[in-house]
């Protein structure tokens, strides 16, 4: 009993420590990939390359002063950055980062809680954190702040409906709501058990999802809550120090966990292709599956900044007429094409 | 139609492939992805310093002629030139026994450049009848105070021992320019 919640315990540490060094350095690959993508070369004069960037970033903010506006509600205003942050950090529970490990030949799976409503849990989580953005905006007192809130909360309803609806598809076919179920229907591939990614059964769920997970993480094209050029800074407008910090770097984390819950559900998760054809030993494979996790994870978090040096923000209208007209239509017919051909390849 | 290039624009109805956007959006990805691959613009500055060319307008100097001594007569038509105002200068009188110091009865016993006004033009250069002031090819550097950046004689006058090339500046051409009978100064 007390070694299974040692287990648990470092797994959990070891799952933060990740989530918050992933979202540090998510910062700095921000910056350089903005600015490759603009033909400059970003920051690189802390360290080589600039990899110490993130640890001045951290510093920087520690530094600065901390503002509470007098206006403001105190107590919900120190309340908001918590809860984004909290929520953030709350979603890699149920992300399976590995394969199970076998050591004196106990199994140890590479999941905290193997819950048997993961995708729902991940759902609940991430809806949670606009209130962060909500408590944040109102309690700052400031029109441009509650702006940002009401438009965040407007986008996170909009949209959590296409991303569900996007999900039911999936959820049709792999008839489990669990998160590692779901990544273990996934291995296998061409010359084992002919099991291929979701991605390949589900191009426009997928679609759909990823579109969805760009406005839940509020990011561009979909930053309406925070867009610069309009609101000031949006929800955050009011936040110095640290807690501007926290809201940054719940950001970076959702932008973390999206990536890895769209791996987990479209591209086989912890799973690569042969794996069970090369003949190494169970750890070894785990471990391999973890690292490419690991580097899908790293591409989608790519792909994430690529889009948002390629992409303008949209309008609100436009940014409502997707989410409603386009979108739920679009899934809603997504789940009835797969309910329509997995019912006759069934037969 | 005076320049035959006015287009008529034509505001169609977009297709349904052009308002799916994704095309367009894989289309833009594809270009931003090229950028990534591409040579930076960027100089790493003080590893690694930009070009400059030969005659450079960077930082005054002035000069000493062969013997050492200030060829500077404060006669002020840098001062007047200066379209920026930056210049200012007190003469004053040569005493007995400082003729290795000053080549001429009057200098310039203060003599500043606010760095901060001056507009790199080079007309205090081109004013000078005595080959007195010249910029060079130095960068002047980045300082917190606004006083730091007005230079007096200390910054501005050559050093004996380690005179300032300026011949790229000053070739024969512009030494016989500036020799000619019509220019005011040479009257």
């Amino acid at each position: 009993m007390i070694s299974f919640f040692i287990y648990k315990l470092i797994l959990a540490g070891a799952i933060f420590g990740i989530t918050l060094f992933v979202a540090a350095y998510s910062t700095y690959a921000e910056r350089k990939v903005a600015a490759f993508l603009q033909d400059r070369l970003g920051p690189d004069r802390a360290g080589p390359f600039g990899i110490f960037q993130p640890l001045a970033d951290g510093l920087k903010f520690i530094m600065k002063e901390e503002f509470i506006p007098v206006v403001s509600n105190k107590l919900l205003f120190v309340l908001g950055p918590c809860i984004a942050m909290m929520t953030a950090l709350m979603a890699g529970v149920v992300i399976p980062w590995g394969n199970t490990l076998i050591i004196n030949g106990q199994q140890y799976s590479l999941q905290i809680a193997d819950l048997n409503i993961g995708i729902l849990y991940v759902f609940g989580v991430v809806s949670i954190g606009v209130y962060g953005i909500m408590i944040g905006g109102w309690a700052s007192n400031n029109k441009f702040s509650l702006l940002g809130a009401i438009r965040a909360s407007a986008q996170m309803i909009s949209y959590e409906i296409a991303m569900g609806l996007s999900i039911i598809a999936l959820i049709l076919t792999t008839g489990t709501l669990s998160l590692s179920d779901i990544t273990a229907q996934q291995a296998g591939g061409v010359g084992g058990d002919w099991n291929f990614w979701n991605v390949i059964y589900h191009p426009l769920g997928f679609l759909i999802f990823l579109i969805c997970a760009f406005a839940e993480c509020n990011r561009t094209p979909f930053d309406l809550p925070e867009c610069e050029t309009e609101l000031v800074g949006g929800y955050h407008t009011e936040y110095s120090s640290m807690k501007l910090g926290f809201y940054l770097f719940a950001e970076y984390i959702n932008m973390f966990v999206s990536s890895a819950v769209i791996s987990t559900l479209y591209f086989g998760g912890y799973n690569f292709p042969f794996m069970n054809n090369l003949g190494l030993e169970h750890n070894t494979i785990t471990i391999i599956g973890t690292l490419f996790l690991f580097a899908k994870i790293s591409f989608f978090i790519f792909f994430f900044m690529w889009i948002r040096w390629t992409i303008p923000r949209f309008r609100y209208d436009q940014l409502m007429n997707l989410g409603w007209k386009v979108l739920i239509p679009l899934a809603v017919f997504n789940i009835f094409l797969t309910g329509i051909v997995s019912l006759v390849l069934r037969k | 139609m005076l320049t035959n290039r006015a287009k008529l624009v034509v505001k169609k109805e977009m297709t349904l492939w052009e308002r799916m956007y994704l095309p367009a959006i894989l289309g833009g990805i594809v270009i931003t992805l090229k950028h990534l691959f591409r040579k930076k613009a960027t100089i790493r500055y003080p590893e690694k310093k930009r070009e400059i060319s030969d005659v450079w307008r960077g930082q005054h100097v002035l000069k000493r002629d062969n013997n050492g001594a200030e060829r500077c007569t404060a006669c002020g038509l840098c001062a007047v030139a200066c379209p920026a105002e930056a210049i200012t200068m007190t003469a004053a009188e040569r005493k007995k026994g400082e003729e290795t110091l000053y080549r001429e009865e009057k200098y310039a016993a203060v003599y500043e450049i606010n760095m901060l006004r001056c507009i790199f033009c080079g007309l205090c250069e081109e004013a000078c009848p005595k080959e007195a002031i010249f910029l060079t090819d130095r960068i002047i550097s980045t300082d917190y105070s606004r006083d730091n950046f007005i230079f007096g004689k200390d910054k501005l006058v050559e050093s004996v021992d380690n005179p300032i090339d300026v011949s790229k500046r000053q070739t024969k051409a512009v030494a016989e320019f500036k020799q000619q009978k019509r220019l005011s100064h040479n009257k």
